[in-house]
């Protein structure tokens, strides 16, 4: 593995010489985990643990699950309730699982967060940026998919909705969205074919995280201070980093353990909190419930798809140049598409030469008001769209694409950034003074 | 050499037929993966259905399913008719009629929406056309329609009045069989 220089791996017993002359295994999991890592991460750091810790407690969990549950209109809500009253442990994994996914989604939004502030998006780390947006989609698609399972009213209305959005693409919209449900509305046909690709998935995911991780070992990982690690000489690299293994990885356990600490007082207290009561109903074709609502991870971009009515003038202008072709209902669904796809553009909408938002000093006011957006826009997508909330939305789904599209690009010319340390190791002396001469 | 790259040589020939066999090849592989997910047979079978209607009163509502989607079938009383005929045509979000038992280019006047000349009669999907849900009956600004979902006001002849939805709610193919039966399909 290139990237930063480092001891590498060199078998010692003969079994280990043996093996890696025909498998150089040990020294991929060497390198993987003796990686130089900055000595200078701080605590929002620790969220990859927590997502790589998610993900294999949802497959496995899962796992088990689908050893009780029938994926059939008739059986699956019954065999939910089967779990939840018969299985031995079942409703504590099914409880984790559920819930597993929010803290799935928790992580993954801090992660990001860390990313946009710290600029971890910027050169050279653009490809691990845009593999965690995929992969950040298809966590949102295997938790949609895996939502409709239950066959609950949420399930079945939730399923019908979303599939919806691919019937307002003009022309074609009607007959995707009939070949992705596998009939004329959501039944027996799309039960079947959900519950198979939630179970594909989580392993192509799996397989992007590796890319993922694969990516920022070879540029190496940034840093509070977004300053690159020496690379000239191995005793420079040791002077700005401490190998992952075992510092990090001791580091991120303890965050981990804490972090599951309060999940497991969410499991053991109010594990359908973070739920959806009308999904304890069984689905009901001839029925709507009286306010659907997402899960509580999608709400801000439901808020944006909800934002953009026919009285909005930017839908007007677009259905006039469009001679009609762009109703009110596809242009939210592409703005939801769009809100998250100027994320995934932020390393080349970013214009700043400075990485860290540390060092940006009207930068991080604009970033906290994108972390406030994000909120309002949570709240806005939970409540119904009356009274204030249709507004509200409109302005805070305006700011989430010009802080991309606008304030990135511009506050690269404009701002006049403070000056990062010159190295990571200055950076750390000045947090922890190295102690007199031994 | 400048002559075979001029006018390409046997190899170019194999490489060109070669990737375009290995296309089509992947292409006939993949289609059938592809068109697997759409409705299988039963599911497209386009089934029919008979409706018995003579146990609706006049102002009520029934909701049958048809093709796993629901069926409004409404009886209205005169003043549910009065209200929607007093509306002009050019006031309407959609000025289509969305009756698949009227002419193309019909109107949304509510004479067009209507299975029988009085416009007593008023059949249809009981599908919002915004993204799917079952609006409910006599509700919303108009005391038609009202989805829950996203808003969406209907009038007393299921056509959009307010919210995001874009169209009327469409009327699908039907017809009186005998005086107390209609058939859907």
């Amino acid at each position: 593995m290139s990237g930063i220089p480092h001891d590498h791996y060199e078998p010692k017993s003969g079994f280990a010489k043996w093996l890696d002359e025909r498998l150089p295994i040990g020294g991929l999991i060497y390198n993987t985990l003796m990686i130089p890592t900055p000595k200078n991460l701080n605590w929002w750091w620790i969220w990859g643990i927590v997502l790589a810790f998610c993900l294999a407690l949802q497959i496995v969990t899962g796992i088990v699950l689908v050893m009780h549950y029938v994926p059939h209109v008739d059986m699956a809500f019954a065999s939910v309730e089967h779990i939840m009253r018969d299985v031995r442990g079942g409703h504590v994994l099914r409880y984790l699982h559920s819930n597993g996914a929010s803290l799935f989604f928790i992580a993954v939004y801090i992660h990001i967060f860390r990313g946009l502030f710290y600029g971890s998006y910027k050169a050279p780390r653009e490809i691990t940026w845009i593999i965690g947006m995929l992969i950040y989609l298809a966590m949102m698609a295997t938790g949609f998919l895996g939502y409709v399972l239950p066959w609950g009213q949420m399930s079945f209305w939730g399923a019908t909705v979303i599939t919806g959005f691919f019937g307002a693409i003009p022309g074609v919209g009607e007959s995707i969205q009939a070949w992705l449900l596998g009939g004329p509305s959501v039944d027996q046909p799309t039960l079947n074919r959900f519950f198979s690709l939630h179970y594909l998935l989580p392993f192509v995911i799996a397989g992007l995280v590796i890319v993922h991780i694969w990516a920022f070992h070879t540029t190496g990982n940034n840093n509070p201070t977004g300053v690159e690690v020496r690379r000239g000489s191995k005793d420079e690299v040791k002077k700005d980093t401490v190998p992952f293994w075992p510092y990090f990885v001791i580091k991120d356990l303890f965050a981990l353990v804490v972090i599951l600490a309060i999940f497991a007082l969410v499991i053991w207290t109010t594990p359908n909190y973070l739920g959806h009561p009308d999904n304890y109903i069984e689905a009901n074709p001839l029925v709507t419930p009286a306010h659907i609502v997402p899960e509580w991870y999608y709400l801000p971009f439901y808020a944006i798809l909800r934002a953009f009515t026919a009285d909005v003038w930017a839908v007007q202008f677009a259905s006039l140049v469009t001679g009609g072709i762009v109703t009110a209902k596809f242009f939210g669904v592409v703005a939801m598409f769009g809100a998250i796809f100027v994320m995934a553009l932020a390393p080349w909408l970013d214009t700043s030469r400075v990485r860290s938002g540390r060092y940006r000093p009207a930068f991080r006011w604009w970033f906290y008001l994108l972390i406030i957006d994000f909120i309002v826009l949570t709240w806005c997508g939970s409540q119904p769209a009356e009274g204030a909330v249709p507004m509200i939305s409109l302005i805070g789904s305006t700011y989430w694409f010009g802080y991309f599209l606008v304030i990135l690009p511009l506050l690269g010319v404009f701002e006049k950034p403070l000056t990062p340390p010159a190295t990571i190791e200055e950076d750390f002396d000045a947090h922890y003074p190295p102690k007199p001469a031994e | 050499m400048s002559h075979a790259e001029d006018t390409g040589n046997r190899r170019d020939f194999l490489y060109v037929a070669t990737a375009s066999a290995g296309a089509v090849v992947t292409g006939a592989a993949v289609w059938p993966l592809v068109d697997q997910m759409n409705a299988s047979a039963d599911v497209a079978a386009l089934a029919s259905k008979d409706v018995d209607v003579s146990g609706i009163e006049v102002g009520t509502q029934l909701t049958t399913k048809w093709l796993g989607k629901p069926v409004f079938i409404r009886r209205r009383t005169a003043e549910e008719i009065e209200a929607a005929r007093a509306v002009a045509v050019s006031d309407l979000v959609d000025t289509d009629a969305r009756n698949a038992n009227a002419a193309s280019a019909a109107d949304a006047s509510d004479q067009n929406r209507t299975l029988d000349e009085a416009g007593e009669w008023l059949v249809m999907m009981g599908v919002c056309t915004h993204l799917g849900c079952v609006p409910l009956g006599n509700a919303g600004e108009f005391d038609g329609w009202f989805c829950p979902c996203h808003g969406s006001h209907y009038d007393t002849a299921g056509r959009i009045r307010k919210g995001p939805a874009p169209e009327n709610l469409p009327v699908p193919v039907a017809s009186f069989t005998s005086e107390t039966v209609i058939k859907l399909g």
